[in-house]
């Protein structure tokens, strides 16, 4: 399926959005997500399902005034 | 002491992250300043990097409190989710709130912050609204749950200074309780001394750091700022006059009479 992620289109297996943060390289990553511009909290992200053109924004710390 | 919400702060300067040439300098900057509490934010990341892992790492081992910011949201949808994010990301319930509402100059776009404050207050967030001086903007922020304020001096980046004294003034005025900490558009540490003079409780200062051409030495000026103008502001200063008054005794003056 494919799914935008952080603005660029993505190809990815599809199934939970746990399982697709791994497939993006961002296991173990310090990261938050919100799917379609809601928030998905970590202990949600096994049980969150992903589908086709979903909009998925992952965002890490970052510098900031 | 400085009260921002459970916190008690010695410090009356915040510092911001970004912008420094190194993280090396933003460290001995954080050091310089004596600051207890710095600002982040949250950007997005490529799977595979971990830049943002790494920055995070030099603010934890600072020991420093974090406010995360909510940067570059323009509508109240944006600004509540990213304060979401944050959240789970810093594990704090603190967030400095900004809705832009017009681009050239950073304005807050206060409808869209007081719907987001009242919004995020009620979630138990513990608020810290950039806004203008504006008096009424203040109440509805106020009565949404915030227990700050964060006035702007002038627009973001700009290094102007304290644009509208009358306007922070009156607003110093009437809410003397509630803590009000001057965040951006200050350049040089005489603004940072004036606010504090004024009655504000502490400034946050980024650019005007950051982007000095030795940000360590500007980061201590900082700090001997805010001290120098909160001493000032307990000592009581004079009223300004509009005519001369000697300041030596006239009685006895020489070849008078």
């Amino acid at each position: 399926m494919r799914i935008l992620v952080n603005g660029a289109w993505r190809e990815i297996e599809g199934g939970q959005l746990a399982a697709a943060l791994g497939e993006l390289g961002y296991e173990d990553a310090a990261v938050a997500t919100a799917l379609n511009g809601e928030f998905v909290a970590v202990a949600l992200r096994g049980h969150t399902r992903l589908a086709d053109g979903d909009r998925l924004e992952v965002l890490a710390p970052m510098q900031g005034g | 002491m400085l009260q921002l919400y459970q916190a008690s702060l010695e410090s009356r300067l915040l510092l911001g992250s970004a912008r420094y040439p190194s993280p090396a300098v933003l460290t001995h900057a954080v050091r310089a300043a004596r600051a207890e509490v710095v600002t982040v934010s949250l950007r997005r990341e490529g799977g595979g990097e971990r830049t943002g892992q790494g920055f995070w790492s030099i603010i934890r081992e600072l020991g420093v409190l974090v406010l995360p910011n909510t940067a570059g949201c323009h509508s109240v949808k944006e600004a509540v989710t990213t304060a979401h994010m944050a959240r789970e990301v810093f594990g704090t319930t603190w967030i400095k709130l900004e809705v832009i509402g017009e681009d050239d100059t950073l304005q807050p776009d206060v409808f869209g912050l007081t719907e987001a404050a009242r919004i995020l207050c009620a979630e138990g967030f513990e608020v810290f609204p950039y806004t203008t001086e504006d008096l009424v903007v203040a109440e509805r922020l106020l009565a949404a749950g915030c227990g700050v304020l964060m006035p702007w001096a002038a627009p973001i980046g700009s290094g102007r200074g304290l644009n509208n004294l009358f306007g922070l003034s009156a607003l110093r005025a009437h809410f003397p309780g509630v803590p009000l900490i001057i965040d951006a558009g200050l350049g040089v540490p005489s603004h940072a001394a004036q606010a504090l003079e004024l009655g504000f409780d502490a400034v946050l200062v980024n650019t005007a750091i950051a982007q000095a051409r030795d940000p360590v030495r500007m980061a201590a000026a900082f700090a001997q700022a805010v001290e120098a103008g909160l001493a000032g502001r307990i000592a009581g200063p004079i009223e300004a006059r509009d005519f001369a008054v000697p300041s030596t005794p006239v009685v006895g003056t020489a070849f008078r009479g």
